[in-house]
């Protein structure tokens, strides 16, 4: 764990906009609270309202309520046109404040139901209008405990702003999420320390204002506001002068898209192009977000797109499939299929080889009459989606028991007996050094997942991109692309970052350029 | 010589809460005058409508029907904060800010009207109510129950009202400290040429302190009589309801010390 001193001061970006995010959040939720538990000391009914609204919305899981935003954004572009945001800081920080609300909230709303009545009644009797009332009294009187909902809120708040991440947002998520696809735990725990760091100054910053305005010490408090000021204005100077545009790469949450990324950047970089990279984020979130320009280059999967996008689930075979998609693409997102990258990163279902041999298991349709037996895991979206639906019943498949895995920990659960098949990715490195069956799909329920670069309509006929990355197209085999995941996902001395396997995998297409025999299948 | 005028006049007052009627049980409203330099007890039990009576002198509660009128105004056309500065207002809770220190809890009422107090001027108030000036610079938290009270009255003096209306002002504190501030209100009252309201449930209180007695019974007024006038037997039952619990606690006092004095007569 050495490494992460190496990380750490690479994080100062992350942590720029992890600053900038968070307390944009906390000040916009202060500016939302304070008027309203104002509000709702006068009104009993506002009181109710509003404390019960910030409570349901604390009710829901923040990953999902920032995930929420954009559909929302999407919807609301209807109104205020189509420069509306729909992705990073716009919803982060809308999902955050919303998120912030409460504590603050309930302590204002509390201080102020606990206040003196003998001294309200005085505040009357001296003569006070109900704004110097507030001011003067109620306010000053309110304060200590307000702070104490402000430092709450932004200890939530900055360990939140760690999903935001996955809607595009740049954060200390960021080496979070990318470290646990990639199993680099040391990225994970540099993430989470600064994160964590950041959480514990805040609150000790903001401990010491509360303090400085109960025990009235000017100094006190003036000091650590100070500090708070300076901490936010140092994040946000840091981060302007980077606004002009550069070109923005995407990649969804596990390995492959993550050396992808790597790959099409490093091409771009070499040809003179600023870029930046999004990584992590939610797989209906890219697609959404090349269509709206947030986000210029992705790799997408011609299966993925069919059945979630084109709402399709029948199986016209890959080439037809492929051809509909760029079609569809084209005419209705203006988003530019590129092209095919060579490989496919299909759903495919695997066995250990000792597991397979005992049941005499090598189809699916084997796997079939043992299936009640047996515990199947996926990835948390598999058994959403309509392929589970057509395998299983294309073949009957019933099994004892499914669990949700993160992708990179099935693998893990099946060495472990934790599950007897998984939905593995036949793109997946560790299907050949984990030594697994894949089994074999006679039914041909499992439809093509052709790894297509996707170009949004802001590019789609930037001539300089275009001739960067065209060597990509055909270029990829499944091979060298398991080699790259597997250089990736594995714990022992040969791991790789990313970037250092795009590098590799960069190599290893140049060696043989224009060589490449085209898309290389397995068949199941 | 001619009567002092009235300074506070109560003209057919009815205080309304929803369902509840307050003051003005009758139907007819309270109506009463008072003369500028008395000092007028209101005296009741609780829940007569005393202090909602008190209340509507410096708007803190408005009449449902009727008018308060205060040197000839009316009160309700008054701007509240330039009224609270003429009318003094001590009350049971006593409502020190805390987070202001003695002195400016003292000027507050002068600073709300655009008038900084001198610390000289808090200094005198402070000895008006007996306090060590140099408490001025003290937090509420920091004084005891009596000397927060006596900041109390001297924040409700610190305008240089006409009239100073109190609302149990002693109700929260121990006998001795309450007969003692007890006293120096009512020379301040002389001294300063005050006029004074006072409510309170205790009506040796009253008795000892006013030279005019109220009492109000559900929300009416019943009886408004001097402190003699009531010792005599004057102002109607429930008045002397309320007269009896000194009367019989005096008297039982005057016989435990006769009889002391006796059995001392014995032993020797």
């Amino acid at each position: 764990m050495g490494d992460i001193w190496d990380i750490l001061p690479g994080l100062g970006d992350k942590l720029a906009a992890h600053v900038v995010l968070s307390a944009s959040a906390i000040g916009l939720a202060m500016l939302i609270a304070l008027p309203l538990a104002v509000w709702a000391s006068r009104s009993a009914i506002v009181s109710r309202l509003a404390l019960s609204l910030a409570s349901l919305v604390q009710t829901i899981p923040a990953l999902a309520l920032l995930a929420l935003f954009f559909p929302l954004l999407l919807s609301l572009r209807a109104v205020f046109g189509p420069g509306l945001p729909t992705l990073g800081f716009l919803p982060a920080l809308m999902a955050l404040t919303l998120y912030a609300l409460l504590p603050i909230l309930r302590n204002a709303v509390t201080a102020q139901a606990n206040l003196d009545p003998g001294v309200l009644e005085a505040a009357d009797g001296v003569g006070m209008t109900r704004w110097q009332k507030l001011v003067l009294v109620e306010a000053p009187l309110s304060a200590p405990f307000i702070m104490a909902g402000i430092r709450t809120a932004s200890v939530w708040t900055i360990g939140a702003a760690t999903l935001a991440t996955t809607i595009g947002q740049p954060s200390l998520g960021d080496p979070i999420f990318a470290g646990l696809q990639t199993q680099n735990w040391a990225l994970v725990l540099a993430g989470c320390l600064v994160s964590a760091g950041l959480a514990l100054v805040a609150d000790w910053l903001l401990w010491w204002i509360e303090r400085g305005i109960d025990e009235r010490k000017r100094w006190k408090w003036a000091a650590a506001l100070l500090a708070v000021v300076a901490g936010v204005a140092a994040a946000l100077a840091s981060q302007s002068g980077s606004d002009e545009r550069r070109i923005v790469i995407a990649s969804k949450q596990f390995s492959e898209q993550y050396i992808l990324a790597q790959l099409i950047g490093a091409r771009l970089e070499a040809a003179g192009y600023a870029v930046e990279y999004r990584d992590g984020l939610g797989s209906a979130v890219v697609h959404s977000a090349v269509a709206a320009s947030s986000i210029d280059i992705s790799v997408d999967y011609t299966g993925t797109i069919w059945t979630n996008y084109l709402n399709r689930t029948d199986n016209p075979g890959r080439e037809a499939m492929y051809e509909t998609i760029r079609d569809w693409e084209l005419r209705e997102n203006k988003v530019r299929v590129l092209g095919r990258l060579g490989f496919e990163n299909a759903y495919a279902f695997a066995m250990r080889q000792d597991r397979a041999a005992e049941l005499g298991v090598t189809s699916l349709a084997d796997l079939a009459a043992v299936a009640p037996r047996l515990t199947v895991g996926g990835d948390p979206e598999f058994f959403e989606r309509p392929e589970w639906i057509n395998v299983r019943d294309a073949y009957g498949l019933r099994f004892a028991r499914s669990r949700n895995f993160a992708p990179t920990f099935m693998y893990n659960a099946l060495a472990s007996g934790e599950a007897d098949v998984i939905s593995a990715y036949t793109s997946d490195g560790r299907i050949a050094a984990d030594k697994l069956v894949v089994l074999a799909d006679p039914e041909g329920a499992l439809p093509s997942y052709d790894a297509m670069l996707m170009l949004s309509p802001r590019i789609a006929q930037n001539k300089g991109v275009i001739a960067a990355l065209e060597p990509l197209i055909g270029a990829i085999s499944v091979e060298a692309m398991r080699e790259a995941n597997l250089a990736v996902d594995r714990e022992d001395a040969g791991k790789r970052t990313p970037k250092q396997a795009a590098a590799e995998l960069g190599k290893a297409i140049s060696r043989r350029p224009g060589l490449d025999p085209g898309p290389v299948t397995i068949r199941r | 010589m001619d009567l002092p005028a009235p300074l506070l006049r109560f003209d057919s007052v009815i205080c309304r809460f929803g369902e509840v009627t307050a003051v003005g049980a009758s139907g007819a409203g309270v109506s009463c005058a008072i003369a500028a330099g008395s000092f007028v007890a209101l005296v009741g039990a609780s829940g007569s409508g005393k202090s909602t009576l008190l209340k509507t002198v410096n708007t803190l509660v408005s009449p449902s029907e009727g008018r308060v009128l205060f040197g000839g105004e009316d009160v309700a056309g008054l701007p509240p904060a330039r009224l609270r500065r003429r009318v003094g207002y001590v009350f049971q809770s006593i409502g020190l800010f805390p987070h202001f220190s003695v002195a400016e809890n003292i000027a507050i009422g002068p600073r709300l009207t655009g008038d900084k107090l001198p610390p000289a001027r808090i200094a005198e108030l402070l000895a008006l109510v007996e306090l060590d000036p140099a408490l001025a610079s003290r937090m509420p938290d920091e004084l005891s129950g009596g000397q927060r009270q006596r900041v109390g009255v001297a924040r409700a003096l610190a305008g240089e009202p006409e009239l100073l209306i109190m609302d149990e002002p002693f109700g929260a504190l121990d006998p001795v400290t309450r007969a003692a501030l007890g006293n120096t209100v009512r020379e301040l009252h002389t001294r300063l040429g005050l006029t004074t309201v006072m409510v309170t449930h205790d009506m040796a209180e009253a008795l000892l302190l006013a030279d005019r007695v109220l009492v109000m019974d559900k929300g009416a007024l019943v009886a408004d009589a001097t402190p003699q006038a009531l010792l005599a037997g004057a102002g109607g039952a429930v008045a002397q309801r309320l007269v009896a619990v000194p009367r019989e606690q005096a008297e039982r006092l005057a016989a435990m010390e006769s009889l002391g004095e006796g059995s001392g007569e014995a032993r020797g």
